[in-house]
């Protein structure tokens, strides 16, 4: 891995070969012979490839990010049953994440051979982290290291990697040195171990008990620990694993290689890491170290790392793009650099090994290089939320080391709207009681139904109960309620009772929990976007105060362990309270039911051709109905898959060997309780992974240890995983998923790629999926991928880890890396002016509650009828806007237009002023449209609410209806129109501006009224197409190469020009470039009549056309000019140097009928004699043959002096005495 | 004029040698029009194969140098015409080749496209009047490519389109004109969306694009590709008809 590395570094091969190489398994034919050598020797590895740089990546960063805010790894949730932190070094322990540098015990057994193999030069080959065999390693190698013994006292492990990372890179494959659990004592809360990867193949019967490792950054390092927390290098060689050996193979012929080459490495020079200065204490009096770009040392190698390392992330070779991005974040906001005081002078000039020298040597580098890779990561970063976009935009780091990639992120928060809000929304609605299924009638006896009844009083009484106490300190939920649960699951006798109880206790999980927007939600509990449906402007601002006060600081770390926040505790505790095996199996067949019903629902599509403002409004509540079945599904399927997988869940550690493959025989025999691997292939067949994985992965996440090595899991983490791997952000199709969509899967499959119990060797071993991941492209045309359905807040809602990010730049902006203080910002109460004229908060507010109340006791169909109306009313009243009162402004503008051109002349101005000045005259009548909207809301949705509601409806219920749906439908309408209405009025002006200057601008002769074909037409003239092409027929007889018995006919030639007549006269079928062409044709058909050098057909005799033909032709012509071509016939051609020429090559030469056209271009106005006598003399400039030149001058003389003969004087001008049949076919 | 596909081989197969000239397609006698439109189809394909190896840099070099020759000898002589006719390339790209090569020569920056396309609408404006002749006797001699046959194409698409709105009037179907799509914000459109679908020998018909050539097989893929997926996939009218003037059946 190590010489992959290396020879890229060297520039032997480059870094789209690599990505290749890595991503596909074949090598592509693309490559360079050279590189594809180089690589194809180390093919065994490729898989090692991108472990080892991830793991690579986070050793060198270590100096710098001790001081990182903590980030946890995902240790298992006590809450989800999991096996819990192990406390003391149990090596092989499932659940242990180790750390991604962990302590180890030094099995020094294996250490002599590579020492005694490697001598002298080579640094810190031996089992270094012995704290005794690292002083001994760097005594032979002469090293001092005043400060190493001072740091490793204060016990973090990773200050004193620097000194290490010089000598090797680690043997992370060495499952000996790298034993899975730190013996770390159980630090502070913060510290939880995390994840390092393990790249090498492992033998199959170890590959459960191998350590689990994570790519999470390096913990916080201030566990007090005596342990040396080296990683180190290995000892290569004895009892590795066979992928060990091979690796050190390499590392070996690597070494001699370099030792035959010249030093050709850059030399990285060594910055003065300021010696001794104190280590930065937590107590946050740390100043940060400035980060000069001028002070980046070895730019280039960072900058080739950095391309790796960025196109790993952008194929998704990487597990999971949000934790690459927060690692990034955290070398961008390093705060300073534990000084590396061990950087060896002595050695730094003549590093052979490009690796050995540390890649993160100062604080600049590490910023340069993170800068560099968020670069090439734009697209993403764009697509943050608005509060992660401004942090970085203001990020003064990121200006100084990229202005331009600043401006770039600036302008994308500028047009950002992407404002996410993560706050819980309250809830705690009882669920209605439902008649058509809690009746009587479903019940076996009163006695049941009364119990039902009663359960549902303390179900609701628990509930009640928890709310008010679960936050207060030392309450115990088991405790509290706890043998309540019992009782009440001990009366649900009757198998049909827990159905009812379950029916029950989902619906109102579901109502709890859902957190944004919902159809089936609470009114005052949706997103703000239906808060200020509600007209609830100042309400909103309320809630994002309340919002920034409430919302959770930390949803731990950038993976964290699934949980259940909130109401959802609630629902966890009362199962594991409830232990009811019944309960549990209704549960599950209820959600399994509820999950393949949502899964399968019809979710309406975009019209992608309707891009306009109105269908914005659709669009919203498409989205957001997306949003409420995926949220809904989400939950749905994390319950069904917390309750599934309990029985199979333990403290103690995943089994191995014999009792392993018996518990898999075992489990194997299980079917699963949902068939979700059908659902997944169906999901993708019908391209609606959007919709099915972020729920499949709620459902996996709660899998035990033994569910990834069953068979049948086993295919789907397959199947997410080629899904991952297809969907490459960059490659953006019409048809495919949108940016979005991607986003959130690429999102949510990272997260499960880091749950404790997906065995990470999955994420590696799985042989790169064949090229094309191509789902079977049989699939419905429009999947639920393609449409943009995703937006931020569904997103972050989804996956807050992604917030962790924004949390990463807030603490650097507040300065107090050791507090968790979070945001210190103000919340600046803008007042917006709404342009209408809004409605008291607390009536507001009231009107809302009383709205809700009285859907609540109505039937949901009431509601939801409603809802409907009011949402295409609203659309609908949009539409109508836009096509009354929008455009008859757009009209006004083009007739202002019309003024605006006559009264500047021809030019008309600029026409971005000429815009400005419209808009200005315009846009305030988009005020009425408010007006009108309402109006026009009023007006339509009581008689659609009427339609739709049974006719039995009572009068006071269909008013309240009527009249809630009216203000709904106003809300929505004057929401969109107070936002957009300028907006819209201005595209659409832009639009007929930018449309009347194109039909005003090139051709202003066009601009006069075209004349149509007069109403008698029947439009049986010859088609245009058909004309052009025989003209050019005759033209290209004329031109030549012609055979002898060629020719036209004089017949065929009027006939041509008679029909080019009816042609012109009918304009059906004549379009502006057919005119064009056809005008100049007939230019270039009488400068060749004038010539006289069109072959005409006949007897040999009659090979020249008729004096009298010809000039009857040019007087078709002429009048065809005058009269019917109503675009500009380009006349001035005949007197061009080329026509003219035409001539000169007749032998001998007539001028009779040029002058004659001359005179009748005057006499018909077509032509003025100036023009002409311009034309005439600029004809003097060209150079002719010497008698030509004489006649021409004569011509134009005889035209400038017998101006006014009413009649051409047929004989006076011919100048030289015709002799008729002697020209010659030219061929 | 419909077709079966081996029709259509064989007669591609006869035309495959033919220079695009007036004089030797007088030879396709019968049925002018599909076999032009057959010829013209085949050829393009013929140019687009062989395209890059008369803009080699050599290629060129020696072209000119031969046009040069010629014209010395004789500048009334086709000459131009007949060098392309020899290396078997289209006569107003040959134009279009030589008149670049020209254009550098005798002006010191390279020529942009818009003067070259300018000058070959008009020779006249083409400085040195031999060239001028030699390049206009291309164009009107070149049956497949050059401005005029680009006028004619452009023509007969819009005749077409005309036809068909006529027809659709007619028979009394709604639709949605080009102009009308592109003022919703399509960006790529058919000619006509029917507002309500019919169906057509038990196909259902959303939109019709008019396509005035033949409908060969590659042509018909190609079209695919640039035009008809894009609606598909933006449009959400699925199914389509495409009127051709000659078709394979």
């Amino acid at each position: 891995m190590a010489a992959v590395l290396e020879s890229l570094l060297r520039e032997e091969v480059s870094v789209a070969a690599v990505v290749r190489w890595i991503a596909r398994s074949t090598r592509g034919s693309e490559d360079n012979p050279g590189e594809a050598a180089a690589l194809s020797s180390l093919r065994p590895l490729r898989k090692e490839f991108v472990p080892f740089l991830l793991n690579f990546l986070r050793e060198q960063s270590s100096r710098v990010l001790p001081q990182g805010p903590p980030t946890p790894a995902k240790a298992p949730g006590a809450s989800a049953a999991l096996p819990g932190r192990p406390g003391g070094p149990s090596r092989g322990s499932r659940g242990a994440r180790s750390q991604l540098f962990p302590p180890t015990e030094a099995p020094s057994t294996a250490a002599e051979a590579p020492l005694a193999r490697r001598g002298g030069r080579r640094r810190g080959p031996g089992p270094a982290r012995e704290r005794g065999g690292r002083g001994l390693e760097e005594g032979v190698s002469g090293e001092n290291l005043p400060g190493a013994g001072g740091r490793r006292l204060r016990g973090s492990g990773s200050p004193s990697r620097p000194s290490l990372t010089l000598s090797d890179p680690p043997n992370l494959s060495n499952l000996e040195e790298f034993p899975p659990v730190g013996s770390v004592p159980p630090g502070p809360a913060g510290t939880k171990p995390s994840r390092r990867i393990n790249p090498t193949p492992v033998s199959e019967e170890r590959s459960l008990s191998k350590p689990k490792t994570c790519f999470t950054s390096p913990p916080i390092s201030c566990v007090p620990s005596s342990q040396p927390s080296a990683l180190d290098t290995s000892p290569w060689g004895l009892g590795l694993p066979p992928g060990c050996r091979s690796l050190q193979e390499e590392r070996e012929m690597l070494r001699k290689e370099r030792s035959k080459q010249p030093q050709q490495s850059p030399t990285p020079t060594c910055p003065t890491p300021e010696l001794g200065s104190p280590l930065p204490s937590r107590a946050g009096s740390l100043t940060d170290e400035p980060a000069d770009p001028a002070r980046v040392s070895s730019r280039q190698r960072l900058e080739l790392v950095a391309l790796v390392y960025s196109s790993c992330i952008a194929e998704n070779l990487v597990p999971n793009l949000f934790l690459e991005l927060f690692f990034v974040f955290q070398l961008l906001t390093a705060r300073r650099m534990v000084t590396a005081k061990d950087s060896d002078p002595e050695l730094s000039p003549g590093v052979l090994d490009s690796l050995e020298s540390p890649l993160f040597q100062s604080i600049h580098d590490c910023v340069f290089f993170a800068v560099q890779v968020l670069e090439c990561h734009f697209q993403v970063l764009s697509n943050l939320d608005k509060g992660t976009l401004k942090l970085l935009a203001e990020n003064e780091r990121l200006l100084c080391f990229s202005p331009a990639l600043q401006g770039r992120l600036r302008a994308a928060y500028e047009g950002s709207v992407a404002k996410v809000s993560l706050a819980m929304p309250p809830s705690a609605q009882a669920v209605s009681f439902q008649p058509e299924t809690d009746n009587r009638a479903n019940f076996s006896s009163d006695r049941a139904f009364h119990t039902f009844k009663k359960q549902r009083d303390v179900f609701y009484e628990v509930l009640r109960e928890w709310e008010d106490h679960h936050e207060e300190p030392g309450w115990d939920f088991e405790k509290g309620l706890g043998s309540r649960i019992r009782a009440m699951m001990g009366q649900l006798s009757a198998a049909c009772s827990h159905s009812h109880f379950v029916r029950l206790f989902q619906k109102q999980l579901l109502q709890m929990c859902q957190s944004p927007g919902g159809a089936g939600g609470t009114v005052l509990g949706e997103a703000p976007d239906v808060l200020s449906m509600l007209g609830a402007d100042k309400l909103g601002r309320l809630w994002r105060l309340q919002e920034r006060l409430m919302a959770p600081q930390s949803s731990g770390g950038p993976c964290p362990p699934p949980t259940f926040p909130g109401c959802q505790g609630f629902f966890r505790d009362f199962i594991l309270s409830a232990s009811s095996f019944q309960f549990n199996q209704h549960l599950m067949d209820s959600l399994s039911l509820k999950i393949r019903e949502l899964n399968g629902l019809a979710l309406p599509q975009h019209e992608p051709n309707d891009e306009d403002g109105e269908s914005d409004v659709d669009w919203q509540g498409e989205r957001r109905q997306f949003a409420v079945v995926l949220l809904s599904l989400r939950l749905l399927a994390k319950f069904l898959g917390f309750v599934a997988f309990l029985p199979y869940r333990g403290p103690e550690p995943p089994p191995t060997g014999e009792l392993q493959d018996s518990i898999l025989a075992l489990r194997s025999q299980v079917p699963p309780v949902l068939d979700v691997r059908t659902l997944l292939q169906r999901g993708l067949q019908a391209r609606r992974a959007v919709l099915t994985v972020p729920w499949l992965v709620e459902f996996l996440s709660f899998a035990d240890h033994v569910v990834p090595l069953l068979d049948y899991y086993r295919d789907i983490f397959i199947l997410l995983l080629r899904l991952h791997r297809s969907l490459v952000l960059s490659q953006e199709s019409e048809g495919k998923m949108c940016f979005l969509n991607k986003l959130l899967l690429l999102a949510v499959l990272g997260w499960l790629f880091q749950i404790p119990t997906v065995p990470e060797d999955l994420f590696f071993l799985e042989e790169g999926p064949s090229d094309a991941f191509e789902v079977d492209t049989v699939a419905p045309e429009h999947g639920l991928d393609a449409a943009p359905v995703v937006d931020q807040q569904l997103l972050y809602t989804c996956c807050p880890y992604i917030g962790e990010l924004r949390k990463l730049l807030a603490l650097w902006v507040s300065g107090s890396s050791g507090r968790s203080g979070g945001f210190m910002r103000k919340i600046t109460p803008t007042t917006t002016t709404g342009l209408g004229a809004q409605p008291s908060r607390t009536s507001q507010g009231l009107q809302a509650r009383l709205a809700h109340a009285f859907f609540h006791n109505q039937p949901p169909s009431l509601r939801r009828t409603v809802e409907f109306v009011a949402e295409r009313i609203g659309s609908n009243c949009v539409k109508h806007i836009k096509a009354t009162l929008v455009a008859d402004l757009v009209r006004q503008a083009e007739s202002l237009l019309q003024e605006q051109l006559v009264t500047q002349g021809e030019e008309g101005g600029d026409p971005a002023q000429l815009l400005e000045i419209l808009c200005s005259q315009l846009c305030p009548h988009g005020a009425q449209a408010l007006a009108l909207g309402r109006e026009f809301c009023h007006r339509k949705s009581p008689g659609a609410v009427r339609a739709l509601l049974p006719e039995e409806t009572p009068a006071a219920v269909l008013s309240s209806a009527e009249n809630i749906a009216v203000g709904l439908a106003t809300e929505k309408a004057c929401a969109w129109l107070s936002a957009n209405i300028t907006a819209l009025i201005r595209r659409e002006v832009k639009a007929a501006v930018s449309r009347t200057l194109r039909a005003q601008g090139p051709e202003p002769a066009a601009r006069g009224e075209r004349r149509g074909c007069s109403r008698a037409c029947e439009h049986h003239a010859p088609l245009p197409s058909h004309l052009i092409s025989e003209i050019k027929d005759v033209l290209s007889l004329a031109v030549g190469p012609r055979d002898p018995d060629e020719g036209v006919s004089p017949e065929h030639l009027e006939q041509l020009l008679g029909q080019l007549g009816q042609t012109l006269r009918c304009r059906q079928f004549l379009c502006p470039p057919a005119e064009q062409h056809l005008a100049k044709c007939s230019v270039d058909l009488a400068s060749l009549l004038v010539a006289d050098q069109i072959p005409i057909l006949g007897p040999p005799a009659q090979y020249r056309l008729e004096r009298g033909q010809a000039r009857r032709l040019l007087h078709m012509l002429l009048s065809l000019w005058k009269e019917d071509f109503q675009g500009p016939v380009p006349l001035q051609l005949l007197l061009s140097p080329r026509n003219v020429g035409l001539l000169a090559d007749t032998r001998p030469r007539e001028w009779d009928l040029l002058l004659f056209l001359l005179r009748e271009l005057v006499e018909k106005g077509l032509m003025g004699r100036m023009e002409i006598e311009a034309c005439l003399g600029s004809l003097h400039q060209a150079q002719w043959p010497g008698d030509f030149a004489e006649e021409l001058a004569t011509l134009s003389n005889l035209f400038l002096a017998e101006p006014h003969l009413p009649e051409p004087q047929l004989r006076a001008c011919e100048l030289v005495q015709p002799n008729r049949g002697t020209v010659l076919a030219q061929s | 004029m419909i077709l079966t596909k081996a029709q259509y081989k064989e007669i591609a197969q006869c035309l495959v040698s033919v220079p695009p000239t007036r004089q030797s397609l007088r030879k396709l006698n019968q049925s002018r029009a599909t076999l032009l439109s057959i010829f013209s189809q085949e050829y393009q394909k013929h140019i687009k194969r062989t395209h890059a190896k008369h803009h080699t840099s050599e290629a060129i070099e020696s072209y000119y140098q031969r046009y040069l020759n010629g014209v010395v000898k004789n500048g009334a002589a086709p000459v131009l015409l007949d060098l392309a006719n020899e290396v078997d390339y289209a006569p107003s790209l040959m134009a279009r080749l030589i008149l670049e090569r020209f254009l550098q020569e005798h002006e010191e920056t390279a020529p942009s496209k818009s003067v070259i396309n300018s000058m070959l609408r008009d020779p006249s404006q083409i400085p040195d009047g031999v060239l001028a002749n030699q390049v206009y006797q291309c164009i009107v001699n070149d049956c497949c490519y050059g401005p005029l046959v680009d006028c004619i194409k452009h023509a007969i698409g819009h005749e077409h389109e005309v036809l068909l709105r006529d027809l659709l009037l007619e028979k009394n179907l709604p639709f949605l004109g080009e102009d009308q799509l592109r003022a919703k914000g399509c960006d790529k459109t058919p000619d006509f969306i029917l507002q309500v679908p019919v169906a057509v020998e038990g196909h259902i018909i959303h939109w019709i694009e008019s396509k005035a050539s033949f409908g060969d097989e590659c042509s018909h893929h190609a079209y695919l590709h640039d035009q008809f997926w894009s609606y598909w996939n933006r449009t959400c009218f699925p199914t389509n008809i495409v009127t051709l003037c000659h078709s394979i059946a």
